[in-house]
């Protein structure tokens, strides 16, 4: 099933939808999907059963600074069943990057979703967790936008910050001390 | 038993694994909430061993990435050489001589019967049989041996570039592979006659760990991990590459998904890749092309770089400035050790990638980890741990 | 009166075929030849250069033959910790109590390119060099080192272990 016939399909099951197909040089169809429509079209492909794309292979972003749209997801989707790929992608502006998450369509999403929160800044509505991933969880910052340095100089934390305070500490030793008696 | 006792307070305990753990395969802390040996909740967090692969790459040519991204899953490095080069190619419209295919699935092959080795020792070590991680590791070094003949390094060959591969295969290179391919069948059935129908073994590992089929895919788990859960589905032979189409080889599929399902799932297709490799030995001339005829992407042979000046023009720009590759974007996957790997690699006509994003297997499984050891013992947890064959530099990048 | 004892026999060279041999020393060097014949390690694998740790401890390179085949899971048990493989910065915290927990004396190798100095990423996600966080006594280079050259790595820390002075 190639790029056309598969907006052909669109049509009727995600109707309404902003769909436009893509040039792609590894022979996998490519639509570009308006971020808004962009739940709607991945529910579809997931169902349909002529597409039955039930596995999430990866969510990829890239960062286009500085032009605008400046983020660019793009989500690779397999159908077992089928053995067909095909490649999803929408376009973010920079400032205020908002996208549905897909976390409730695939649970393979939960973390691809964390990731590219944590690495470029985009935000998923409606994900369970959106927290950091891979970098600490006090990191500022989104290391793999373009105006992120490669290369820092910082000093290596080497304590982890205490993780209950004192008025905390004290207060589970008394609840302790008198569950005991 | 607890709501029959009054009297009797009980509260679950939470325990902390990791990241510095001897069990973990790399740097995995899981957080575990315990009620008596029962696992009631599981979380991971990972990024211990985070890298920076992706941004570093943005900032060196084409060519230069190769090394990086051998180190980002140490396991099969020459898979995600092989990966990155195909995405690459892919871009640039490249094709390599057919005896660079065969040669590029031999040693694709040789990588799995390696990373499955290192996976078989581990794991075996962790539930218990302590020899087997030194067999494996054995015939682990013979492996180790054929790669540092083709690049004097036995890990990171860097054997694998863009265009095809970096010098001709070195004399004795075939009878070193035959030599090995025909011991490891051998030393396969002795590793699963300690294994197999080992009492302990399959207490320890059947019914432990199951994660059904739809959730595999769900989860976005697409590997051993999923064909030992039902799920047929292998980059070889549905999105085939560099000639699969044309070799004979089974993929080894269970029903079970459950560790002893994946641990004969391995070990079946350690038995293929020799199967494969045997195949494709046949087809590899001793010497012949090694890489695509393209002065863009080839640098040429040294004898000629010495006294010819064209020669020496091309090979200095390849190396000062790097091969220049057209903007668009590939992807294209290779059937990894553990799963489905490849690089999504977006360019901008320059030398210099504008983005390299790796699928990563490992993270998806490391992911899917909560929802296979919730619910079962906490002595489980290592048997699963080593099932799922994380390594923490493909998950972290 | 009962006859004295006679005379113990004399406490001469051991290669003598007839008398006891024993060796005189000082505490110091029996102390240091101890220490240095059985340097346990704490498993602190990272990254790939873990992979060669585990390929030395195996049957080809033997760590065992130094000594130092134990590879210990508590640090509170181990003499050496070998920060094998690349630091994130995420990492760190970890890393320096693992080393707090260790019990004196205590020695740390650097494995690898990327545990000495960085190595190939120079970026915001590693630590360059594990000696901003714990002191090290022994670099090991390679990315990744081959087993022989831990092996000699871990050689040179036994010679400078057999330097030491005990107080």
């Amino acid at each position: 099933m190639d790029a056309t016939a598969l907006i052909g399909s669109l049509a009727e099951g995600a109707p309404g939808a902003r769909v436009e197909q893509a040039p792609s040089v590894d022979g996998q169809p490519t639509v570009f999907v308006e971020p808004a429509d962009l739940l709607a079209v991945l529910a579809f492909v997931r169902d349909a059963p002529t597409l039955r794309f039930s596995c999430l292979a990866d969510l990829a972003a890239v960062d286009f600074w500085p032009r605008e749209p400046r983020f660019e997801l793009v989500y690779h989707l397999v159908s077992i069943d089928l053995g067909q790929r095909l490649r999803v992608k929408t376009r973010l502006a920079g400032s205020d990057a908002h996208v549905a998450s897909a976390a409730s369509l695939w649970p393979a999403a939960d973390w691809l979703e964390r990731e590219v929160w944590d690495l470029f800044g985009v935000v998923f509505d409606g994900h369970p967790d959106l927290r950091r991933l891979l970098m600490p969880e006090d990191w500022e910052g989104h290391p793999l936008r373009k105006d992120y340095p490669v290369q820092i100089r910082m000093t290596p934390r080497t304590s982890e910050p205490v993780q209950v305070t004192e008025a905390e500490f004290r207060a589970n030793l008394q609840r302790d001390r008198l569950s005991r008696q | 038993m607890t709501a029959s006792m009054p009297g009797l307070r009980t509260e679950t305990m939470t325990v902390n694994m990791g990241p510095q753990h001897p069990s973990t395969h790399g740097v995995l802390r899981l957080v575990l909430e315990l009620d008596g040996e029962t696992i009631r909740s599981a979380s991971a967090t990972i990024g211990y061993l985070h890298t920076g692969i992706e941004k570093t790459a943005e900032q060196k040519k084409w060519q230069q990435v190769i090394p990086l991204v051998e180190r980002m899953d140490y396991l099969s490095a020459q898979s995600n050489s092989l990966a990155f080069s195909m995405s690459v190619e892919r871009l640039m419209g490249l094709e390599v001589p057919e005896r660079v295919r065969w040669i590029r699935v031999l040693i694709a092959e040789l990588q799995r019967i390696n990373s499955h080795l290192v996976w078989l020792g581990t794991h075996g070590m962790e539930v218990g049989a302590v020899s087997v991680m030194l067999y494996c590791f054995r015939e682990r070094e013979l492996l180790l041996n054929i790669n540092e003949m083709l690049a004097g390094f036995r890990m990171f060959p860097s054997y694998i570039r863009i265009g095809g591969l970096r010098e001709d295969l070195p004399r004795g290179f075939h009878e070193a592979v035959r030599e090995f391919l025909d011991r490891l069948p051998g030393k396969l059935d002795e590793y699963e006659d300690l294994l197999t129908k080992n009492e302990i073994y399959v207490e320890r590992t059947r019914g432990v760990g199951v994660i059904s089929k739809d959730d595999a895919v769900a989860c976005g788990l697409v590997g051993p991990i999923a064909r030992a859960s039902g799920v047929s589905y292998d980059v070889r032979r549905v999105f085939p590459y560099l000639g699969y189409d044309a070799l004979d080889f089974e993929v080894p599929t269970r029903p079970d998904g459950d560790v002893y399902s994946r641990y004969l799932v391995r070990v079946a297709e350690m038995r293929e890749s020799v199967k494969i490799c045997r195949q494709v030995l046949e087809r590899i001339s001793p010497t012949g092309a090694y890489a695509v005829d393209d002065p863009r992407v080839t640098p040429p042979p040294k004898h000629k770089v010495y006294t010819e000046m064209e020669a020496l023009i091309q090979h200095f720009l390849l190396y000062s400035q790097g091969i220049t590759v057209p903007a668009g974007e590939a992807y294209v996957p290779v059937e990894g050790p553990r799963g489905e790997q490849g690089f999504y690699v977006v360019s901008d006509g320059t030398n210099r990638p504008w983005r390299v994003k790796a699928r990563s297997p490992s993270l998806l499984a490391c992911q899917a980890l909560a929802r296979m050891i919730v619910g079962g013992m906490i002595a489980d947890v290592i048997a699963v741990i080593g099932s799922i064959d994380v390594v923490m530099g493909d998950v972290d990048r | 009166m009962p006859e004295a004892h006679p005379a113990p026999p004399p406490i001469t060279d051991p290669a003598s075929s007839l008398e006891i041999p024993v060796l005189t020393t000082t505490v110091e060097k029996m102390v240091q030849w101890a220490r240095r014949s059985s340097i346990w390690p704490v498993t602190f694998g990272l990254a790939c250069c873990a992979i060669e740790m585990m390929s030395m401890s195996a049957s080809r390179y033997d760590i065992a033959r130094f000594g130092a085949e134990v590879f210990r899971g508590s640090p509170r048990q181990s003499d050496l910790m070998i920060v094998a493989g690349r630091l994130s910065r995420k990492m760190a915290p970890p890393l320096r109590r693992i080393y707090d927990q260790m019990p004196e004396p205590k020695w740390v190798i650097s494995m690898g390119a990327c545990a000495s100095i960085g190595g190939v990423f120079d970026n915001y996600a590693l630590v360059q060099g594990v000696d901003q966080v714990v002191p090290v006594d022994v670099y090991v280079p390679g990315c990744p080192p081959r087993p022989e050259s831990l092996i000699y790595g871990i050689v040179q820390l036994q010679r400078k272990i057999a330097q030491q002075k005990l107080a």
